[in-house]
C-alpha cells in the first residue's frame, strides 16, 4: 500500500519531500544528532508509566524558567553594595515587564527547589533508586545541594534587610560546620565581615559557577535516565524477571534494599542485567 | 528520512575556484569603503556577484537536474595493470605482523604519556592560580581597624549607650555599620574602664536588642573622619538584650540566659588615646563573673557565632583563620 501510494506522489512533491529531507540528512550525515534524537524520543519505557514519571521533566522545565529569567534579569540588576537595592526597585517598579520576569524568577526559584524533592520523592518511593540506578540518586543528591546554594546565593542579591540578616545568619551556620566552617564562612563572605566582597562573589557563584554546574549535573543525570530506562510503579504487573516467561527473577546476587528496581527499561534499551 | 546513498562516489562536483574568487570580490567591495568606494567598490560588486552567480549555479546543478560534470579519471598514480589480479586487502601476506592483543608500542605509550602530562601542566597552570585567586583574598589583609568613638565625656558614667559606627566608612560604607552597647565604668586603678558588647548574636549573628527603654529624644550623632558618624542612643538594658531571629536571651553583661546562643556575647577591646575612646579588637566571651569595672570576663580569641569555644566541643573548631 505504501509502495502505491508513493507511486502516485507527483513530482512536485517528490521535489519538496527531497529539499526537506536534504537539510535533516545533511546533519545527520555529519553528526548522526537526528538518529540520536529520535533514539532519545522514540526509546522505550514501561507501559505503566505514569504522571509521577513527568516531575523530573518538570523540575528541569522550572530549572530552565530560572535560567532565562535569570539571564534577562542580570541585564538590568547592578551588583554593588550602592546600587544593588536600586537596581532591584527599578527592575520592580520601573522597566516594562521587569515585575514580570522578576516574579518568575523569585516564585520560580521556590518551584524548582519544591519539584526536586517532589521528584526525589518520587523516586524513592517508586524504589526507582535501587541497582542500577544508585550513581543517578547519588548524582541527584548533588543536583539537590547546590540548587539549595543556588537559591542561599541568589537571595542575597536583592540587598535588602531580609536578604542581608538571612544572609549572615546562612554564612554563620556554615561557620559552625567542624573543622573547616570558620574558613568556609569567610570563604563565602570574602573575608572576616559581609560586604561589598560578599555580594560579587555571591553574583558569580549564583550566576555563572553553580548554574555551569547544574547543567553538567543535568547533563550526565539525564544520560544515565536514557542509558538505563526508567522504572514501572511498584505496583506494576510485570515485576522484575517476570517478563520472559519461566525466567530467574534476575537479582545479580542481590537482595533487600540493593536487588534491581522492577522491571528495568535498560534491559529493554538493549542493556545487559 | 533516508539515508544517502553515498558509496564509493567521488563527491560531486569537484572543487571549485568561483567561491574564491567571490570572496576576492567582497574583499575587493570592503577594502574599497576605505580606500575609494567611487571605482573599487563597483569593481568589487561586479566580481562578487558574477561569481557569485556561477557558484551559485555551479552548486545548484544537481537539483536542477543539469547533467553532473563527470569527474575525469586521476593522471599519474601507479601504472594501470599488470597481468596479475590485484590482491584484496583482507587476504594475501601480512606487511606488518599484526599486534598481540593488547600490545602496546613504546611510541604509543610515550604519547599518551606526554598528551596527559602537558594537559596536566597546562591545567595546572590555568587552575592553581585561578584558585588561589578565589581563595586566597578572603583570608588576607583581615583585622579589625581602631575607630575612633569620640570623646571620653561623651559617655557618661554608669549610663549604657547604643552606639552606631562604620568599621571601614572609607572602602565599605554602609555595609560596615556595626552596633555595640557601651558603658563608662568610671576608674579602675586610675585607668578608665569600659564595657563593650558587641550586638553580634552568639548564637548565628543576628543583631541583639536592649530589653528596656531606649531613649531616642537624646540621640547624639558625631561626624569623624573620613566619612566615619558615631551615633549614640542612651539606653537601659534593665532586661539584658534578646535575638529577635530564634530568642536568644543574654542578662546586661552579655552573660547567655536562655535560647540557643553557644556563649555570651563578643566584647571589644578598647584604649584611650588623646582622650578619645578607641575601639579595638573583638574577642569571644564565655561567661563575665561579677558586673562592671570589676567583672572577670572569661576571654577567648575571636570565633564566629555558634562556635563553642570552651568545653569539650572547642575540639570542632582547632583552627580559626587569621584575624
Ligand atoms: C535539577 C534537578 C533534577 C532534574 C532536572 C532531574 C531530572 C530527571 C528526569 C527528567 C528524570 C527522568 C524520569 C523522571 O522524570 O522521573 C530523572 C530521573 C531520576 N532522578 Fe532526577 N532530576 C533532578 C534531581 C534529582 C534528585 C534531587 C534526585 C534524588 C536525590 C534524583 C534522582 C533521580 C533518579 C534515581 C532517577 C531515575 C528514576 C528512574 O529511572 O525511574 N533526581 N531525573
Ligand atoms: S541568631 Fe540570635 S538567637 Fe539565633
Amino acid at each position: 500500500m505504501a509502495v502505491a501510494a508513493r507511486n502516485k506522489k507527483s513530482a512536485r512533491r517528490r521535489q519538496l519531500e527531497a529539499a526537506i529531507n536534504y537539510p535533516i540528512d545533511w546533519l545527520e550525515e555529519r553528526s548522526g544528532l537526528v538518529g540520536g534524537i529520535k533514539y532519545f524520543i522514540f526509546r522505550k519505557v514501561p507501559g505503566d508509566t505514569n504522571w509521577f514519571h513527568t516531575l523530573g521533566s518538570a523540575t528541569l522545565t522550572a530549572f530552565l524558567v530560572q535560567a532565562l529569567t535569570g539571564a534577562i534579569l542580570a541585564m538590568y540588576y547592578k551588583p554593588d553594595p550602592q546600587s544593588a537595592y536600586q537596581s532591584i526597585q527599578h527592575i520592580t517598579n520601573d522597566i516594562t515587564l521587569g515585575w514580570l520576569v522578576r516574579g518568575m524568577h523569585k516564585w520560580g526559584a521556590s518551584v524548582f527547589i519544591i519539584l526536586m524533592f517532589f521528584h526525589m520523592a518520587r523516586v524513592f518511593l517508586f524504589g526507582a533508586y535501587k541497582y542500577p540506578r544508585e550513581l543517578n540518586w547519588i548524582i541527584g543528591v548533588m543536583l539537590l545541594a547546590i540548587g539549595m546554594l543556588e537559591g542561599f546565593t541568589g537571595y542575597l542579591l536583592p540587598w535588602d534587610q531580609t536578604a542581608y540578616w538571612a544572609t549572615v545568619v546562612g554564612i554563620n551556620l556554615n561557620g559552625t560546620a567542624p573543622f573547616l566552617g570558620p574558613f568556609l564562612a569567610d570563604f563565602l563572605r570574602g573575608g572576616a565581615e559581609i560586604g561589598g566582597e560578599t555580594i560579587s562573589r555571591f553574583y558569580a557563584m549564583h550566576m555563572l559557577l553553580i548554574p555551569g554546574l547544574i547543567f553538567a549535573l543535568i547533563g550526565l543525570h539525564l544520560y544515565l535516565v536514557i542509558r538505563l530506562g526508567v522504572t514501572s510503579p511498584p505496583w506494576s504487573s510485570a515485576a522484575a524477571g517476570s517478563e520472559a516467561a519461566g525466567e530467574e527473577p534476575r537479582t545479580n546476587g542481590r537482595s533487600g534494599l540493593t536487588q534491581p528496581a522492577a522491571r528495568s527499561g535498560w534491559r529493554r534499551n538493549g542493556g545487559e542485567g | 528520512m533516508t539515508e544517502p546513498q553515498h558509496g564509493d562516489r567521488p563527491h560531486l562536483p569537484g572543487p571549485s575556484l568561483y567561491p574564491i574568487a567571490f570572496a576576492a570580490g567582497v574583499a575587493c567591495i570592503l577594502v574599497g569603503l576605505i580606500v575609494n568606494p567611487k571605482i573599487i567598490v563597483p569593481i568589487g560588486a561586479v566580481i562578487a556577484i558574477l561569481f557569485g552567480f556561477l557558484w551559485a549555479r555551479d552548486a545548484t546543478e544537481e537539483f536542477r537536474g543539469e547533467p553532473v560534470h563527470a569527474i575525469e579519471p586521476e593522471s599519474g598514480g601507479p601504472p594501470e595493470s599488470t597481468d596479475a589480479p590485484a590482491i584484496p586487502a583482507n587476504q594475501g601476506e601480512d606487511a606488518m605482523p599484526a599486534p598481540e592483543p593488547g600490545e602496546r608500542f613504546p611510541r604509543n605509550r610515550f604519547l599518551e604519556g606526554a598528551t596527559l602530562g602537558l594537559g596536566a601542566v597546562i591545567g595546572g597552570l590555568v587552575t592553581v592560580p585561578a584558585v588561589g585567586f578565589m581563595i586566597v583574598p578572603a583570608f588576607k589583609g583581615q583585622g579589625y581597624p581602631k575607630v575612633d568613638l569620640g570623646p571620653l565625656e561623651n559617655f557618661t558614667e554608669g549610663r549604657w549607650f547604643v552606639t552606631k559606627f562604620f568599621m571601614h566608612p572609607g572602602s565599605d560604607g554602609e555595609v560596615s555599620h556595626r552596633t555595640a552597647y557601651i558603658r563608662n565604668n568610671g576608674q579602675l586603678d586610675g585607668e578608665p574602664s569600659f564595657t563593650i558588647i558587641s550586638n553580634r548574636c552568639a548564637h548565628l549573628g543576628c543583631p541583639v536588642q536592649p530589653n528596656g527603654p531606649v531613649q531616642d529624644n537624646q540621640k547624639k550623632e558625631i561626624d569623624g573622619k573620613a566619612g566615619q558618624r558615631i551615633t549614640m542612643i542612651p539606653v537601659i538594658p534593665a532586661g539584658g538584650y534578646g535575638c529577635p531571629c530564634h530568642g536568644g536571651q543574654y542578662d546586661v553583661e552579655g552573660n547567655r540566659v536562655s535560647g540557643p546562643p553557644t556563649r555570651g556575647l563578643d566584647r571589644y577591646e578598647f584604649s584611650v588615646v588623646d582622650g578619645h575612646l578607641i575601639l579595638g579588637k573583638p574577642y569571644s566571651v564565655t561567661r563575665v563573673d561579677g558586673e562592671g569595672k570589676t567583672a572577670r570576663i572569661h576571654k577567648y580569641k575571636l570565633a564566629g557565632p555558634g562556635q563553642h569555644v570552651d568545653g569539650w566541643e572547642q575540639i570542632l573548631y582547632p583552627l580559626q583563620p587569621p584575624h
